[in-house]
């Protein structure tokens, strides 16, 4: 009995599993069919009888070379073609073994147990090289899968990148508007903050104007009434001359001569108090000067003390000063640290006005502007400013918010709630000092300005 | 006649002084000078009925014309002396508050000296 058979059955049967004749190649599907029959029939037939024994062996061998031909040569059996190194060999050794046995039986048998051996080996071979390649197969479907879920993978990947991306793009569209529209907003509150800045400004200058108005009429007075009694005096003078009464004439010049004294004086104080008002209008120039703080702080408390004065006739308070003569003139910028006497002093005043409101008996409304000088050092000492009131005080629970931007105690429309916040800058940011207060409630409060001089 | 002008700038003293050169020299007017409206009170205490005539500033530090003013009519009454207000302030506000308190007039600086003479014989008259 020969394995030709077997091995065609199995071929055939491995082919239309492995590569699904029946689907990928249909035209082969009955070939290998009738194949199949064929080969059965063999199997029966050498196992019914010893007769054709060797016909039969030779006809399998030929289906068998056929078979392995069409495998080996046709590109549809291409992923069956390791059948071909696996079974050729043992063809090839059955070939040869039985062409011997035509030509001479008896050198046939001699050597036949050589030849089992062979075939053997050729047997083993086809068996090991089916077995590896199957294992090799399976594992290049495993790889091939694995790839394909890998592509796969790769595409829910590329996808969700692909989502991000679009995401990741609307986002940056919202930030870039939320970023436009915050800079806008900015730009807004700048210029709403320069406005109010400015409208600070106006209303300390609308403060102002009433105390310059008096402050003007009164130097203006002198001047006028002054040259008037000049030009009189030049009459009587020229008359006594030519009278010939000189000494009479002499003592009529050396009045005209004490009266352009204060023509001269009183003309130099008007022009003083325009000036500074117009240095009050005027924007910073952030520039420091050698300024005369006490000089300074004497002109500021009389000019918020007549404009208040001049906006309520019925206010009345003592304003005291004492200044310390050592400090000299140190650098700051004039109209900056004005605006915070100023300020200083305008909260002071209506602080006591809105304590004598309450008509306390006894109560003597007063503010006290001091200067001090700490430190003897001739270049490098501070200079300390002091602006008191004996109002109601600051509230211990406002006392923290008085610096705040628009915080403000007083009424609407009476105070822009910018002043505090505005010196404060002033003070620490623009000359490096210190702006304090001290205050006791129902007793009064103290402002506090302590300026480095370097 | 004498007469009390009350303000807080010293140089109004010689100004009436050289104004009032020939009234001063003829004898008709005497002057005395207060610089504040407390001044003012403590004189008119120490020399009752002494001026007939009182010219006060308004803006003062301390007391203000204006309370010197209400003083003088509430406390001076027989004969209340004549009160004149002279200030730097024009405006209406402080006009009707001096009238109302019985200002008899009102003017303005910078002071017209020939007015307020004017004013004076007027008054005294």
């Amino acid at each position: 009995m020969s394995g030709e058979p077997i091995i065609i059955i199995l071929v055939i049967i491995y082919l239309r599993k492995a590569l699904k004749v029946k689907l990928s190649i249909p035209e082969w599907h009955t070939r290998l069919q009738w194949l199949l029959y064929i080969s059965i029939g063999l199997l029966v037939g050498q196992a019914l009888t010893d007769n054709f024994r060797i016909g039969l062996h030779w006809i399998a061998m030929a289906i068998l070379g056929w078979l392995l031909y069409v495998i080996a040569t046709n590109e549809k059996f291409k992923e069956a073609r390791f059948l071909v190194t696996a079974i050729l060999p043992y063809l090839g050794v059955t070939f040869i073994a039985e062409t011997i046995r035509l030509i001479d039986v008896r050198f046939f048998y001699r050597w036949s147990s050589w030849v089992d051996t062979i075939q053997t080996f050729a047997f083993i071979w086809g068996v090991g090289t089916w077995i590896v390649t199957r294992r090799q197969r399976k594992e290049l479907i495993k790889a091939r899968q694995k790839a394909i879920e890998e592509e796969q993978n790769n595409k829910v990947i590329s996808a969700m990148k692909a989502q991000l991306e679009v995401d990741v793009a609307e986002r940056t569209a919202e930030l870039r508007k939320q970023k436009e529209e915050l800079e806008i907003a900015l730009d807004e509150l700048k210029s709403a903050q320069a406005q109010l800045i400015q409208s600070e400004k106006m209303a300390s200058l609308g403060e102002l104007t009433a105390g310059i108005a008096h402050e003007i009429q009164n130097p203006l007075n002198f001047v006028n009434n002054f040259s008037e009694v000049n030009k009189e005096l030049l009459l009587e003078m020229k008359h006594e001359i030519d009278s010939g009464n000189l000494s009479e004439a002499k003592n009529i010049a050396k009045d005209i001569e004490d009266n352009e004294d204060k023509i001269n004086f009183h003309g130099k104080r008007a022009d003083a108090i325009v000036k500074s008002m117009l240095q009050h209008s005027r924007s910073s120039s952030g520039k420091k000067e050698p300024t005369d703080i006490n000089a300074l702080a004497d002109e500021y408390l009389r000019l918020a003390y007549h404009g208040l004065r001049a906006k309520d006739k019925s206010f009345n308070a003592k304003f005291e000063t004492d200044f310390d003569d050592r400090i000299g003139q140190i650098n700051i910028v004039h109209q900056d640290i004005g605006r915070v006497l100023l300020n200083l002093i305008n909260n002071a005043f209506y602080a006591v006005s809105e304590k004598q409101k309450q008509e306390t008996p006894g109560y003597e409304p007063t503010i006290t502007v001091t200067t001090k000088r700490i430190g003897d050092q001739p270049d490098n000492y501070r200079v300390e400013i002091t602006v008191a009131d004996n109002g109601n005080g600051v509230p211990k629970r406002v006392l923290d918010k008085i610096f705040q931007p628009f915080f403000t105690t007083k009424p609407t429309g009476l105070g822009t709630g910018l002043g505090l916040s505005l010196s404060y800058d002033i003070i620490t940011r623009g000359h490096g000092g210190e702006l304090k207060v001290e205050t006791k409630e129902g007793e009064g409060a103290e402002f506090i300005i302590i300026l480095p001089t370097q | 006649m004498k007469i009390l002008v009350v303000d807080d700038e010293r140089d109004i003293e010689v100004l009436f002084e050289q104004r009032f050169r020939r009234e001063i020299k003829s004898g008709t007017i005497d002057f005395v000078f207060a610089y504040s409206g407390e001044q003012a009170l403590q004189y008119l205490n120490q020399h009752v009925h002494e001026a007939v005539l009182i010219l006060s500033d308004i803006n003062m530090p301390g007391m203000s014309g204006l309370e010197l003013l209400r003083h003088i009519k509430q406390k001076f009454s027989h004969p209340p002396p004549v009160v004149m207000m002279i200030t730097a302030y024009g405006d209406a506000e402080n006009y009707n508050q001096a009238m109302r308190l019985g200002a008899d007039d009102f003017l303005t600086k910078p002071l017209d000296f020939s007015l307020l003479k004017e004013k004076l014989k007027e008054k005294v008259q």
